[in-house]
C-alpha cells in the first residue's frame, strides 16, 4: 500500500501550492557554476576552435574560484542552524558549506592538472569519437584537435558535487547524483593514452553507476511509502512515529528497511565500499589521470558528504536498523580491500584501493553517528583529498622511456629516489600520510575517526581498521622501498618536468599534507562544529532538520 | 626560564635542515630552475635522466655539512649536560616542564619534562650521537652525497629521541613513538648494509608499525576514559584514569604493552632485532639497540605501569617469565651466532631481558637496577657495536671466521673490544655489573626461581663474549688480516668516552642512582600493593603539581 498525498500533516513534495521564495544570496554559487557549464557549452558551439581553449579554462577557473568565495562568505553569515532553499529542497548548514567549500577547492586543483598539457597536449583523447588506433584519429592527433568539452563537462559534474551533500531530500540527491556522475562517466572515456582501456573503464562505470543509481531510486521508492514523503525532515519525523499514519505498529518496518538498504547501496557504490567497489580499480586506472584525481578527491568528498547526510538526518531515528549493516560494510571494506591491494602491482589500481580502504576508515566515523564522528570524517575527507590530489599529480609525471604513457607499473620505479630525491621524497611523504604515520595530516585525520568510533563504542571497528592500517602500510612502503633502496634501471622510467602547474599542484599537497599534520587546530576548531554548539549526536545535521520539522 | 628541553628537540632538528641544506648541490627551487631549462634545451620535450641527475656534491661540501651535523649534535649534548646540571636529585616528578595547548580539539598539548629517569635516557642519547657521527665519519663516502643525508637523519632522529623521552603528552609521545621510525628506516633501508637491508628496514618498520598502532587504539582509549592527554592529569589516584575499572585497565595496560614489548625487543617478537642489526651500519646499530629500544622499557615503566596501576598486578607474572625467557633463549642463540652484528643483537634481547624483569619484579632495587641498565647497557652495547664497526670498516665482513688472532696487529682495537665485551657479561668494576646485580638483588626478593634462572643468562653471557673474542682476537693472525690497521684518532675519540663512560660509572654509579631514585621511588610504589600505591602516587602527585 503506497500512501497517497491526502492525508493532513503530510504535505507531499509534488506539487507546492505557493510559489518558494528563492534565497539568492545562498543559492548563488549553485548559480554560478550552472551558469558557468552553459556558457562553455554555447563557447562549445560558437567560438572558433582555436581560441576555445584559454577561454574555456578561464570560465571554468573563475567560476569555481567565485563559487569558493561565495561558500566562504556564506559561512560568514550563515546563521547557526542552517537554512533551507527553494522549497526545502536543499538544505545549507556550515557542515555542507564545508564540504562544499572543500569540493571547490579540490575541484580548483583538479583543473589545474586538467589543463596542464605537455608539448602541446592535454591528457585527453584528440577526438574520443574515432576508432582507437585508426586513420581518423591520426588526422585529429595530426590537426591538433582537442577536446574542450573537458571544461563544461567538469563544471556540470562540480555543480553536482555542490548540490549532493546539500539536498535535503532524496529526489534532489537523485538528481544531484545523476548531474554528478554522467559528465564523469564521459570524462573517463576521453584518456589520450591507452584508449581502449579508458572506453573500457567508461563503460563499466557507466553500466555499473547505472545499476546503482536504480538501487538508489528504488530505494527512495520505498522510503517514501514508508514515509509518505521523500523530504528528509519528514522522513525523519515518519521514522519516529513508526511510520506514515496508514502503518501501525510497526507494520511498516519492512519498508524502511529494504528502503534504508537500496538507498545505502547506492550511496555505498559512490563511496566505493565493499562489496561495491569493484568499478574503482579499473576506472582510476582507465581514465585519465586528471580525471581520476578528480574522482579519488572531490568525488569521495561529495559522496561522503551525501552518505552522513542521508544516515544522520532522514535515517537519524533509526540508527539501530543501519548500524549492524554499515558495520558489516566498514569492516569488509577495510580488510578486504587492504588485502586485495597488497598483490597489485599498478600505482593507480593500488591507489584505488588505497582509496577504498580509506572510505572503510571514514565509515567507521560513520558508525560513530555522533558529532566527533562527524567532524572526524570531514577532516579525513579534505586532509585525504589533498593527499591524494598531489599522489596523482606525480603520477602523470613518471612516464616510459619513448615519451610516451605514464608507467604505472611499481616494480619499474627502481632507483626514482635517487635520481629524483624531490618528487620520490614528496610521494613518500604522500604515502606516509596514507600510511598515518604522525605529523602528516593522515594521522591527525585517522585520530579523529578513530577516537569518534571507540567514543561511541565501536571499539572492534577500530581494532581491525589499525590492523588493516598495518596491511595498508605494507603496500604504501613497498613503494618507497623500490624507489629509494633499489638501484635504477637502465630501462626504467622518465621522469618529465613537472612544470608550473604540476608542480604548483604537488607543493600545495605537500603543504596541505605537513600543515594539517602539524597544525591542524585551526581547521578542526573553526569549519567543524565545536563541542558547544550541540552535544546532541549529530547536531548540527540533526538540528537543522528538525528546524525544518516544526515550520510547516 | 630556560626552556632546556624545547632547545634540545630543536636545536637537532634545525641542524637536520641546516645540513640537508648544506649537502645537496642544488635547492628544490634551483632544481625546477634546472629542469626548466633542460626543458627549453631540448625543446620541451622529454629530457634524459642523466641530465637531472642530481650534480655530484663535492667532497669538501659533504665534509663541511658533516661538521656542521656534528657541531649540532655536541651543542646539543652541551645543552643537554647544561640541564642535567641544573637538576634537582631531590625532588620527585617532573623538572623542567612546559606545557602549551598544540591541538585543543583533542586535548592534546606540547608537554615536555623530565624526571630522573628521562633524563639520564636524553643523556645518553645525547652522548651517543656525537660518538657514533664520528664513527661514521667515513662510511659513506662514495655516495653522491658524501654521507651528510646519513648525518641529517641521525640529526632528526636525536631530536625525536629526546621528545619522546621529555613528553609528558602521551598524545606527543605516541607522535614522536611513531615518528621516530622514519628516520631509522632510511638509515637501514638506504644506508645499510648488505643485500637484505631493504627487507630488513620493512621488516623492522612493519613491526614497530603493528605495535605502534595497536597502541593508537590504546592512546585513543585512555583519552575516551580520561579525558585529557596530560600524563601528569592522569596518573596518581587523584587522576584521570584512577577510576576505571580494572578490565578496561587491562585492555590499554596490553595494548600499550605490545607496542612496547616489540620495541623492547622481547621474545617472542624479537624476530626483527637480528635482521635490523644484521642490515644496520654500526652507528645505526648503537642508537637503535642502545637508545631507541630503550624507549620500550622505558614506556612500560613510564606509561604501562604508572597509567594503569590497577592492572599491574594481572601482567607481573606472565611479563616476568617472558622476560627469563628472552634472557635464556637471547644468549643462547647468541652464542650460536657467526655474524657479529647479530650476535651482538641477540645478546641485547637477553639484556633486555633483564631490564623488563626488573622493572616487573616491583621492587625499589630491582627497578632502580633497571632504570640503570637502560643507560649501561647503552654505552656497553653501544662501545661494541662501535668496535665490531671498526673490524668491519677494515675487512667488509661480519662474519667471525674471518677474523682471528686480531689483538697482534691491532692491540688497541683488541683492547677496545675485550674492555666493551667485558662490560657487557657484567664483569665488577665496568658500569653493567651495578645494574645487573642490583636488577638480580631485587628480583630475588621477589622470587628466587626467577632470579636463579636470570643468573645463567649471566654465566651464558661469559660464553658468547669470551668465546667471540677468542675467536676473533686472539689466535695466530692470518695472512690476510696483517696490514689491519690499528684505531686511528678518529677511531679513538669515538669509542674511548665510552669506554670512560663505562668504568667511572661502574666506580662510582652515585650520581646515576641519585637521579633516578626519586622517579623509581614513585613507580615502585605502584606494585607493593595496588590500593596502596595509588595513595602513595597522591603525595608524588601533590608535590609535583
Amino acid at each position: 500500500m503506497i500512501p497517497l498525498n491526502t492525508d493532513e500533516g503530510f504535505s507531499g513534495p509534488v506539487i507546492t501550492s505557493e510559489v518558494p521564495t528563492l534565497d539568492w544570496w545562498l543559492l548563488a554559487p549553485f548559480l554560478v557554476v550552472f551558469g558557468a557549464g552553459v556558457l562553455a557549452v554555447l563557447f562549445e558551439a560558437f567560438v572558433p576552435a582555436a581560441r576555445r581553449r584559454g577561454l574555456q579554462v578561464a570560465v571554468a577557473f573563475l567560476a569555481l574560484l567565485a563559487a569558493f568565495l561565495l561558500f566562504v562568505l556564506q559561512a560568514g553569515t550563515l546563521p547557526e542552524e542552517g537554512a533551507t532553499l527553494v522549497a526545502g529542497v536543499l538544505a545549507v548548514d556550515r557542515v555542507v558549506l564545508f564540504f562544499q567549500g572543500t569540493i571547490a577547492v579540490l575541484a580548483l586543483i583538479s583543473l589545474v592538472l586538467i589543463t596542464e598539457r605537455r608539448d602541446g597536449r592535454d591528457a585527453f583523447a584528440a577526438q574520443a569519437a574515432t576508432v582507437p588506433g585508426s586513420e581518423q584519429e591520426r588526422a585529429h592527433i595530426m590537426a591538433g584537435s582537442q577536446h574542450t568539452e573537458v571544461y563544461p563537462l567538469v563544471l556540470f559534474a562540480v555543480l553536482g558535487m555542490f548540490m549532493f551533500p546539500a539536498a535535503n531530500d532524496f529526489l534532489t540527491m537523485f538528481i544531484a547524483l545523476e548531474v554528478m556522475s554522467l559528465p564523469l562517466y564521459l570524462l573517463c572515456g576521453l584518456a589520450r593514452r591507452r584508449r581502449l582501456f579508458s572506453q573500457e573503464a567508461a563503460v563499466k562505470y557507466f553500466l555499473l553507476g547505472a545499476f546503482s543509481s536504480a538501487f538508489f531510486l528504488f530505494g527512495i521508492a520505498l522510503v517514501y511509502g514508508y514515509a509518505g514523503s521523500v523530504n528528509f525532515a519528514e522522513v525523519r519525523a515518519a521514522v519516529e512515529n513508526g511510520g506514515a499514519p496508514i502503518f501501525d505498529g510497526g507494520d511498516g518496518d519492512p519498508l524502511m528497511l529494504m528502503g534504508i538498504g537500496l538507498v545505502a547501496i547506492g550511496l555505498l557504490f559512490k563511496v566505493g565500499a565493499v562489496p561495491f567497489h569493484n568499478w574503482k580499480p579499473d576506472v582510476y586506472q582507465g581514465a585519465p589521470t586528471p580525471i581520476t584525481a578528480l574522482m579519488a578527491s572531490c568525488t569521495l568528498v561529495a559522496a561522503f558528504g551525501a552518505l552522513l547526510r542521508v544516515f544522520f538526518v532522514p535515517f537519524g531515528g533509526s540508527l539501530e536498523l543501519w548500524e549492524p549493516m554499515l558495520w558489516t560494510i566498514a569492516v569488509l571494506t577495510m580488510v578486504v580491500a587492504a588485502i586485495v591491494a597488497i598483490t597489485q602491482r599498478d600505482v593507480k589500481r593500488l591507489l584505488a584501493y588505497s582509496s577504498v580502504v580509506h572510505a572503510g576508515f571514514i565509515l567507521t566515523a560513520v558508525v560513530a553517528a555522533s558529532t566527533d564522528g562527524l567532524a572526524g570524517a570531514m577532516f579525513y575527507l579534505a586532509a585525504y583529498g589533498f593527499t591524494t590530489l598531489g599522489a596523482f599529480a606525480i603520477l602523470t609525471l613518471v612516464r616510459t622511456r619513448d615519451g610516451g604513457q605514464e608507467l604505472g607499473d611499481i616494480e619499474r620505479w627502481s632507483g626514482l629516489g635517487r635520481r629524483h630525491p624531490g618528487l620520490a621524497g614528496a610521494l613518500s611523504l604522500f604515502l606516509l600520510a596514507f600510511t598515518g604515520i604522525p605529523l602528516t595530516s593522515g594521522f591527525i585525520g585517522k585520530f579523529a575517526v578513530f577516537e569518534a568510533a571507540v567514543a561511541a563504542g565501536a571499539t572492534p571497528l577500530v581494532v581491525v581498521g589499525v590492523l588493516s592500517s598495518a596491511v595498508t602500510a605494507f603496500f604504501y612502503i613497498r613503494i618507497i622501498v623500490v624507489m629509494f633502496f633499489r638501484d635504477p634501471e637502465e630501462e626504467g622510467p622518465t621522469v618529465v618536468p613537472a612544470g608550473m602547474l604540476t608542480g604548483g599542484v604537488i607543493t600545495v599537497g605537500v603543504a596541505a599534507t605537513l600543515t594539517l599534520g602539524v597544525f591542524p587546530g585551526p581547521v578542526l576548531d573553526t569549519l567543524l562544529p565545536s563541542d558547544e554548539a550541540g552535544p546532541e549526536p549529530a547536531a548540527v545535521m540533526v538540528d537543522e532538520a528538525s528546524l525544518e520539522r516544526t515550520s510547516p | 626560564m630556560i626552556p632546556w628541553l624545547t632547545i634540545a628537540i630543536a636545536l637537532p632538528a634545525i641542524g637536520a635542515v641546516a645540513v640537508r641544506a648544506l649537502s645537496r648541490a642544488r635547492t628544490p627551487a634551483a632544481d625546477t630552475a634546472q629542469m626548466r631549462r633542460s626543458e627549453a634545451a631540448t625543446g620541451g620535450g622529454t629530457d634524459t635522466i642523466t641530465q637531472v641527475r642530481p650534480a655530484r656534491g663535492t667532497a669538501a661540501g659533504a665534509e663541511n655539512a658533516k661538521r656542521v651535523a656534528f657541531g649540532f649534535s655536541l651543542a646539543t649534548l652541551a645543552v643537554v649536560v647544561a640541564m642535567a646540571l641544573r637538576f634537582d636529585t631531590g625532588a620527585s616528578g617532573m623538572q623542567f616542564e612546559q606545557t602549551h595547548d598544540w591541538i585543543p580539539r583533542f586535548g592534546v598539548h606540547y608537554a615536555v619534562g623530565v624526571d630522573g629517569i628521562a633524563l639520564v635516557l636524553i643523556l645518553l642519547s645525547a652522548v651517543l650521537v656525537p660518538l657514533v657521527m664520528l664513527a661514521a665519519w667515513r662510511e659513506h663516502e662514495d655516495r653522491e652525497d658524501g654521507g651528510a643525508g646519513y648525518f641529517a637523519l641521525i640529526l632528526v632522529l636525536q631530536a625525536m629521541m629526546v621528545g619522546v623521552f621529555a613528553a609528558t603528552d602521551v598524545f606527543l609521545f605516541y607522535v614522536f613513538f611513531e615518528a621516530m621510525l622514519i628516520p631509522v628506516y632510511f638509515m637501514i633501508g638506504r644506508y645499510g648494509r648488505g643485500e637484505q637491508r631493504a627487507r630488513a628496514a620493512v621488516k623492522f618498520l612493519l613491526y614497530s608499525l603493528v605495535g605502534g598502532l595497536i597502541m593508537l587504539v590504546a592512546v585513543i582509549g585512555v583519552y575516551v576514559a580520561g579525558g585529557t592527554f596530560l600524563w601528569t592529569e592522569l596518573t596518581g589516584s587523584g587522576g584521570a584514569l584512577a577510576g576505571i575499572d580494572t578490565e578496561l585497565a587491562v585492555w590499554l595496560f596490553l595494548g600499550f604493552f605490545i607496542a612496547f614489548a616489540i620495541k623492547a625487543p622481547m621474545w617472542p617478537v624479537h624476530t626483527w632485532l637480528p635482521d635490523a642489526a644484521q642490515a644496520s651500519r654500526p652507528g645505526t646499530a648503537v642508537l637503535l639497540v642502545g637508545v631507541l629500544d630503550k624507549v620500550g622499557t622505558y614506556g612500560m615503566l613510564r606509561y604501562c605501569l604508572e597509567l594503569f596501576p590497577s592492572a599491574v598486578s594481572a601482567f607481573v607474572w606472565p611479563v616476568v617469565a617472558l622476560s627469563v625467557v628472552s634472557i635464556v633463549y637471547g644468549a643462547i642463540l647468541a652464542i650460536g651466532q657467526s655474524d657479529m652484528m647479530r650476535l651482538v643483537a641477540y645478546t641485547s634481547v637477553s639484556h633486555f631481558g633483564f631490564i623488563t624483569l626488573g622493572i616487573f619484579a616491583l621492587t625499589e632495587q630491582a627497578q632502580a637496577g633497571a632504570a640503570l641498565y637502560m643507560v649501561n647497557h647503552g654505552f656497553a652495547t653501544g662501545a661494541l657495536f662501535l668496535v665490531v664497526g671498526f673490524l668491519i670498516s677494515r675487512r667488509g665482513s661480519a662474519e667471525i671466521a674471518d677474523y682471528g688472532g686480531v689483538q697482534r696487529v691491532a692491540p688497541l682495537l683488541a683492547g677496545a673490544f675485550l674492555v666493551a665485551g667485558l662490560a657487557g657479561l657484567g664483569l665488577p668494576g665496568l658500569a653493567p655489573f651495578v645494574s645487573e646485580f642490583l636488577v638480580l638483588i631485587g628480583v630475588y626478593a621477589f622470587s628466587p626461581v626467577a632470579a636463579v634462572i636470570a643468573v645463567l643468562g649471566v654465566v651464558l653471557a661469559a660464553l658468547y663474549i669470551l668465546w667471540m673474542f677468542q675467536r676473533t682476537m686472539t689466535g695466530p693472525t692470518p695472512e690476510r688480516l696483517s696490514g689491519l690497521k690499528d684505531l686511528n684518532v678518529r677511531e679513538k675519540w669515538a669509542v674511548g668516552p665510552l669506554l670512560a663512560l663505562l668504568i667511572v660509572f661502574g666506580l662510582y654509579p652515585q650520581p646515576m642512582l641519585d637521579a633516578i631514585g626519586p622517579a623509581v621511588e614513585r613507580t615502585a610504589q605502584i606494585g607493593t600493593a595496588d590500593t596502596s600505591a595509588a595513595d602513595g602516587a597522591t603525595t608524588e602527585e601533590g608535590g609535583r603539581e
